[in-house]
């Protein structure tokens, strides 16, 4: 009889896996010991090795699909041999569910009663029931395409067969995103497409779950930077000098300005928390606290890192005074991808603000204050600025963090690093 | 100018129902219609041929009643009575479409409605404005075969229009076409007495269905007398006043048949005339119909179309559906996609004929992988304590998935029993969840439980 290959838990902590990749393929033959997939565990990367000798007669779990820990991936056996109904059914608690569907291995050849089983290869842990036909459950079995990573078009978002053969028919990394594609690179704002949706990583995963537990429903961490704005000053005065009476340029708007251009420079900052992806935004959609009457509220500048300097200060000015007048339109204050809140006004030097989720990060700017700061060896009187970023742990890390400041930082203490 | 949200050109079943349903979602709406509301299938169509096909279903049954200990005499006929209890249970109806009307508050403008740009439709002198849109829902009707002579004159060569109104059933008669209103009316008729030919020129009579489902027709109304041709090529017809001769050519044979009328059933035409389709910029298939895209819209913009004239099949309970739809759409809702290949097909004859999906011979000829799974009712139980033993449960099973690629059933109550393939295909439950869902007993909905075991090898009955 086939032997079952089932997930291992390769950590203490490990509650599934997901094949990064087989080495072993169906027909291949294997020995105890022998490494028959990658898999990813949420500490990292490991082997999943053969405890028995044969054939791999058939392999339960494609390439990307997650899989918890105790259910079958794989069958191992004679060559040619039949998997039997017995050895094919996955979990204990799957076959007492279904009780009428365990027929005597002698029941003939039996596809069907392997297929019949409504449990899903890679079966949901905590995002509760995949809502699908049987009639895709079971071609997703067959296929291994894991059905939480498809849209269903059905009545209620299930998946049908439709879906099932559209996914099949696409190129596996879009039907079952593996580990590969990993958190992205900062990329320049080359592509037309709005976002790219990331499946979070068991590593991901994990952070999200801990950091949850520990602080609220989102877990911040903050860092806090020193700006010198003695140039950006210099340069403020220079351009409103030119633009004379046809406008008048604030530390407010360069300050925007700097926040989305740093941003573009910095997709992993520019992001969405969704529960089970992360949303990189390659669009900057600027989100602005603006206090009113008896709160506050946050209007967005679309596309803020595509906007001069005095679009967005004239934006930004019309949309505050909308605000004020609470004359904004729903669209107007939704779908921000960062915020940046200003108690300069207030003569705070310093403070934490709070994430407006899903957005992953805001950033909170002081008062702009003459401090003594030491400058080639002289104490000398300097304007300088508080900036302290508010990050969620679950998307952004302490270093990724931290770098984005510090461009922001270098783009503020040179105004001309704006156009690099 | 009175302007509505929608207006609806045609009260037929798709009409209607688009006109209630976009008065559910607190649209406006007009239907115009020239006749009575309903459309043919509540006043020449499905409904009174529902109560003729009850009559001659009695007829049978009285005949056959001295097998079951009830000695009902002779039995005699009236098709003139027959006649007008159909006729009120199609006035009923239309009553019912019109009550339904007044309820959701729509507006019925009597008179033909004629389309113009600008979303307006004119009905005699006045002009109505709709908002949202036209939906045109005209519809289809008889039409005979000129081409081989038989033009309907309505004396010998009728449709079923006449024959739904004769005071009396004609001596003799011949029913051109073997497809769901030639069947039944073949069905009624012969219950009436009348000696009957029915005539199809394809292959086989109920050329659309399985061809078991042809086959065990074939066999039940030969037996009751009806003479089938089918494979008939019509090479002449001959109307006089009150005879008709037919030339036939079937199976390498030519011969005569004659009768004192002949009932024309095959062949549809839409209605697309004198509408003022054209001057919207509404375009038409290569077959007739108002083309339309997946929005059910037709070329026009704001100009949409359902039921018979906006494609195959020409079927009130698709209808209904593309009347749903279009008003969800136009209230702004994102309506599930019509199945077009999971519409319910039924025909009324005796023993009903009622399929869904693929037959036999389109899975062939798609090569598709099935297995056939079949249950005949002369081994149901119930069948058999009600003397229906006539026909069978088919179900096409994919074999690598278990997919349902069609069902057949052919019995009493067949017309009622599909709607359990109907869901389950709608749902996309393979035969396992068909046999899963434990099924009453005695019932003849067992048979489709008995033909999903029977598809997977495990007929329990059998």
């Amino acid at each position: 009889m086939a032997t079952k290959v089932v997930m291992e838990a390769l950590s203490p902590t490990m509650e599934e896996g997901r094949l990064v990749k087989w080495i072993k393929h169906a027909g291949d033959a294997v020995k105890t010991g022998e490494t028959l997939a990658e898999v990813e565990t949420d500490k990292a990367v490991m082997e999943l090795v053969a405890r028995a000798d044969g054939q791999l007669l058939q392999i339960a779990a494609a390439e990307g699909s997650t899989v918890p820990v105790g259910n079958v991936v794989a069958y191992i056996g004679a060559p040619g041999e039949k998997i039997d109904a017995s050895a094919a059914a996955p979990q204990p608690s799957a076959v007492s569910r279904q009780p009428s569907v365990n027929p005597p291995p002698s029941a003939g050849p039996q596809p069907s009663a392997v297929s019949r089983q409504p449990v899903p290869v890679a079966a949901p842990i905590e995002s509760g029931r995949v809502r699908a036909s049987p009639l895709a459950r079971r071609i997703a079995k067959d296929s291994g395409v894991d059905l939480r990573l498809l849209t269903g078009s059905g009545p209620g978002g299930r998946v049908v067969k439709k879906d099932l053969e559209e996914a099949v028919a696409r190129p596996a990394t879009a039907a079952m995103p593996t580990v590969q594609r990993s958190v992205p690179l900062p990329t320049p704002h080359v592509t037309t497409v709005p976002y790219e949706d990331v499946p979070l990583t068991q590593i991901r995963k994990t952070i999200a779950k801990r950091l949850s537990a520990s602080l609220g429903p989102i877990p911040h961490f903050f860092l806090t930077t020193e700006v010198d704005m003695e140039r950006a000053a210099e340069a403020r005065a220079a351009l409103n000098a030119q633009l004379g009476d046809r406008g008048k340029i604030g530390f407010n708007d360069i300050i925007l300005q700097a926040v989305a251009l740093a941003l573009a420079k910095h997709r992993a900052c520019n992001a969405w928390f969704q529960d089970d992806h992360i949303r990189y935004w390659n669009d900057v959609h600027l989100g602005m606290a603006v206090a009113v009457e008896d709160g506050l509220i946050t209007p967005v500048i679309r596309n803020a890192d595509l906007k001069s300097l005095t679009q967005i200060g004239a934006e930004a000015r019309e949309l505050a005074q909308r605000a004020r007048a609470r004359r904004l339109k729903p669209e107007e204050y939704t779908g921000a991808t960062f915020s940046v809140s200003n108690l300069g006004m207030y003569d705070i030097d310093q403070f934490t603000a709070v994430i407006n989720p899903p957005e992953a990060g805001i950033v909170a700017i002081g008062t702009i204050t003459e401090r003594p700061v030491v400058v080639g060896g002289q104490v000398a009187p300097r304007k300088r600025l508080r900036l302290t970023m508010s990050c969620d742990h679950r998307v952004i890390d302490g270093a990724t963090g931290a770098t984005f400041l510090q461009t922001l930082r270098q783009m503020l203490e040179n105004p001309l690093a704006m156009l690099l | 100018m009175a302007s509505f949200d929608v207006i609806i050109v045609g009260g037929g079943p798709a009409g209607y129902v688009c006109a209630i349903r976009s008065a559910q979602l607190g649209l406006t709406a007009a239907v115009v219609e020239k006749e009575k509301l309903g459309g043919v299938c509540v006043n020449i169509g499905c409904i009174p041929t529902k109560a003729l096909l009850h009559s001659a279903y009695i007829a049978n049954l009285l005949r056959e009643a001295k097998d079951f200990g009830v000695d009902a005499a002779s039995v005699k006929t009236d098709y003139g009575v027959a006649m007008k209890r159909s006729r009120r249970v199609s006035d009923q109806n239309s009553k019912g479409v019109e009550f339904l009307m007044k309820k959701h508050k729509i507006t019925v403008v009597k008179g033909s409605g004629v389309l113009q740009p600008g979303k307006k439709v004119k009905v005699g002198g006045d002009v109505y404005e709709a908002k949202k849109a036209v939906v045109v829902a005209s519809g289809s009707r008889v039409k005979g075969i000129p081409q081989i002579g038989l033009e309907i004159n309505k004396t010998t060569v009728i449709s079923s229009d006449e024959a739904l109104l004769l005071e009396q059933a004609p001596p003799s008669l011949i029913v051109v076409g073997a497809g769901a209103v030639g069947m039944e009316f073949a069905d009624i008729f012969n219950a009436f007495g009348v000696p009957i030919t029915l005539i199809e020129a394809l292959p086989r009579i109920l050329p659309l269905e399985d061809a078991e489902a042809s086959d065990t027709l074939a066999k039940s109304y030969k037996k009751r007398g009806i003479e089938v041709i089918a494979g008939a090529k019509v090479a002449k017809a001959t109307a006089g006043k009150d005879k008709v001769v037919l030339d036939v050519e079937a199976g390498g044979e030519r011969k005569q048949v004659a009768a004192a009328a002949v009932l024309m059933a095959a062949g549809r035409a839409v209605n697309t005339e004198n509408l003022g389709l054209k001057e919207c910029g509404i375009q038409l298939t290569e077959r007739g119909f108002i083309k339309i895209d997946q929005r059910l819209q037709t070329t026009a913009p704001g100009y949409y179309a359902i039921g018979d004239v906006a494609g195959p099949p020409m079927l009130a309970h698709k209808g209904f559906r593309e009347g749903v739809v279009v008003a969800e759409l136009l209230a702004g809702q994102q309506p599930h996609p019509i199945k077009y290949d999971n519409v319910p097909s039924v025909t009324y004859c005796h023993p009903e004929v009622a399929s869904i999906g693929l037959t036999e011979e389109q899975c062939k000829e798609q090569k598709r992988d099935y297995v056939a799974g079949r249950f005949p009712f002369s081994a149901n139980g119930r069948a058999r304590g009600t003397g229906e033993t006539e026909g069978f449960v088919k179900i096409l099973r994919d074999k690598q998935y278990g997919e349902i690629l069609g069902a057949h059933i052919v019995g009493a109550h067949a017309s009622e029993m599909i709607h359990e393939l109907a869901v389950a295909r709608e749902n996309e439950y393979t035969v396992e969840e068909v046999d899963l869902a434990i099924h009453a007993h005695p019932t003849m909905s067992e048979a489709i439980d008995e033909a999903s075991l029977d598809s997977l090898g495990r007929v329990l009955h059998l």
